[in-house]
């Protein structure tokens, strides 16, 4: 049924409408990326960004329409399920555990063991860690630092190497940089450039349009739950996002 | 601050005294400080073999016991009811051992017992999402209740001559049978804690629930079985008094919730979850041992040691958790 050009495609969504009782929380909202592609979700406060990336990830169920994950259809009923199926989101306020060295924050709840006794495998994960963390060029003193010692820019850095190492093609990045400084954003955005390299499809919410324009290859827009427009980035300007963003013409 | 940035040379003494990790260290200070203490104030006695041994017999119940703690500190809680649990299993290990004249049944109807109070806490605390300091506060009571109305407040006797050597007066290889006990817990709970996945996810769950629980680690089943544990080494230390003293009562147990937490955060376990040292706990715990070893051979009354070991175990706590502020 699926061609070989929708087998590639991470992640196409259908038609999603998600209600939350009488609140229409998402209008109806199309988009599909392709393998190293980014595109940037922008809009208001309370537009529907967040609401979006967790239907995506299985938080919620929309009310309407169909997700595809890499051509097949997919119904979460938990985010257990998307990241079954290679769903990684990479969220705002690090979800990590700080008191953690970085090898165990790569491996939270998917810890490596060995032998019949399935010990944890600590030196492997280590291992892995490191080359993960040097491919990105993440520098952080070790994989073994607890991540508590590491700033704020560093542990961004962590959670989207581990978004990467487990995604099968697609990330999810709500606000990444939103509680980082300018240095460590551009360092987290370097990161960001790293995946699309690797040929992984990114859907990153922003509201810094400087950063949309630093990293997208396309930016789709929301307006109080309705999807009023998707564009280019290099045919967009940033007057005609904001007009977008806010409906008032510039 | 000011400073740091000018300075390139050698670390100073400062800067290295600064380095050590005071808080996971101060166990063992405080332990080498003590022994030496007793060591040249009570001379002879307190470091003939076999009151070093008896140090460590004293405190398996406490030691046994400190192993389910760290792991309820670990993921952020506290069990406030071991004390009463200790009561109740070994109770209810005496009756049963009393009515069916097996040793192993009435163990293992203690361990159940302990089993069900620590599933009963943690069910309260995850379905009814009610702080584990409230739900084991109650059910502190509640037990103590319980084990005062089992046998109408009369001690019941354990006379199985298997039964109390196997957990109180037997020796194999030369050691008391209760610092086999004593190792044989230690080491698990290491194994649980440091090279299973279990551990990990405690931990993770102490340290950041929500971090947890997105990274698909099942946050509540982590939460019932550490409680369930913990209600089990409060049973086994009920039946380990059982065996050591020869019968139940329902007093057993009723010092130990100060004697444990103490060692515990002697040893280098955050209250605030996260963070968690088994050696360290089986350390605070021979340390207590220790001082109350101590403070008896040093002619002290019932309760000057009272007013001298809180004294000390204030100072211990202090010291260790100093330094939290950093975070
Ligand atoms: N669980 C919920 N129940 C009811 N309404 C909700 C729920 N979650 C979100 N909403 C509503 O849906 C709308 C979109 O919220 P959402 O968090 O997706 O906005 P956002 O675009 O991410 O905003 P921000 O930029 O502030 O993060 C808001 O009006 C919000 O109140
Ligand atoms: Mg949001």
């Amino acid at each position: 049924m699926s061609t070989a050009t929708s087998t590639r495609t991470p992640l196409k969504l259908d038609g999603i409408v998600k209600r939350f009782g009488a609140v229409t929380a998402i209008q109806r909202f199309d988009l599909e990326i392709a393998p190293g592609e980014i595109v940037a979700l922008v809009g208001d406060n309370g537009a529907g960004k967040s609401t979006l990336v967790k239907i995506i990830s299985g938080l919620y169920q929309p009310t309407e329409g169909e997700i595809w994950i890499n051509g097949d259809r997919a119904e979460f009923s938990d985010p257990s399920d998307a990241r079954a199926r290679g769903v990684e989101v990479v969220y705002q306020d690090l979800a990590l555990a700080d008191l953690q060295p970085v090898y165990m924050n790569l491996f939270l709840g998917r810890e490596l063991t060995r032998g019949p006794l399935r010990i944890l495998d600590r030196s492997r994960m280590a291992r892995e860690t490191q080359q993960l963390v040097d491919d990105l060029d993440i520098r952080i003193p070790s994989a073994k630092a607890q991540l508590s010692d590491l700033s704020g820019g560093q542990r961004q850095g962590i959670a989207i190497a581990r978004a990467t190492h487990w995604a099968s093609g697609l990330v999810l990045m709500d606000e990444p940089t939103a509680a980082l400084g300018v240095a460590e954003t551009a360092k987290v955005e370097e990161t960001i450039l790293k995946l699309k390299e690797r040929g992984a499809a990114v859907l990153i919410v922003s509201h810094n349009m400087e950063q949309v324009f630093r990293v997208a290859d396309r930016v789709t827009v929301l307006r109080r739950g309705t999807q009023v427009g998707t564009r280019s980035v290099a045919e967009t300007t940033h007057n005609e996002l904001v007009a977008m963003i806010t409906g008032l013409a510039s | 601050m000011t400073d740091t940035a000018v300075r390139h040379e050698a670390p100073t003494i400062l800067d290295t005294v600064r380095r050590v990790p005071w808080r996971a260290a101060v166990v063992y200070i405080g332990f080498a400080l003590v022994f030496a203490f007793f060591a040249i104030t009570q001379g002879e006695y307190f470091l003939t073999a076999t009151n070093l041994t008896n140090i460590v017999v004293q405190a398996a119940p406490i030691t046994v016991m400190a192993m389910g703690a760290v792991l309820v500190l670990a993921i952020g809680a506290i069990d406030l009811s071991i004390g009463s649990t200790v009561a109740l299993a070994a109770l209810a290990t005496a009756v049963a051992l009393e009515s069916t004249g097996s040793w192993w049944i009435a163990a293992l109807v203690g361990l159940a017992v302990g089993a069900l109070v620590g599933a009963m806490n943690g069910f309260f605390i995850t379905a009814l999402r009610l702080p584990s300091f409230l739900v084991t506060l109650a059910s502190m009571g509640l037990i103590a209740g319980l084990a005062r109305q089992l046998t109408d407040l009369q001690s019941v006797p354990v006379l199985d001559s298997t039964f109390t050597w196997l957990f109180g007066s037997g020796t194999l290889l030369g050691l008391p049978i209760l610092i086999w006990w004593t190792a044989v817990v230690v080491l698990v709970g290491w194994h649980v804690l440091r090279q299973r996945k279990f551990g990990a996810h405690v931990l993770a769950v102490g340290n950041n629930e929500r971090a947890a629980r997105v990274s698909g680690i099942k946050v509540n089943r982590v939460k019932m079985a550490v409680f369930t544990v913990s209600g089990m080494t409060a049973a086994l230390a009920g039946i380990l008094y059982d065996g050591r003293l020869g019968g139940a009562r329902y007093t057993l147990g009723e010092a130990d919730l100060m004697t444990v937490l103490a060692a515990v955060i002697v040893g280098g376990t955050a209250l605030t979850g996260g963070k968690a040292s088994i050696a360290g706990a089986l350390v605070g715990s021979l340390l207590m041992s220790m001082i109350n070893n101590g403070l008896i051979l040093a002619g002290l009354s019932v309760s000057q040691q009272m007013i001298v070991r809180g004294a000390i175990i204030l100072l211990a706590v202090s010291l260790s958790l100093r330094g939290k502020k950093s975070q």
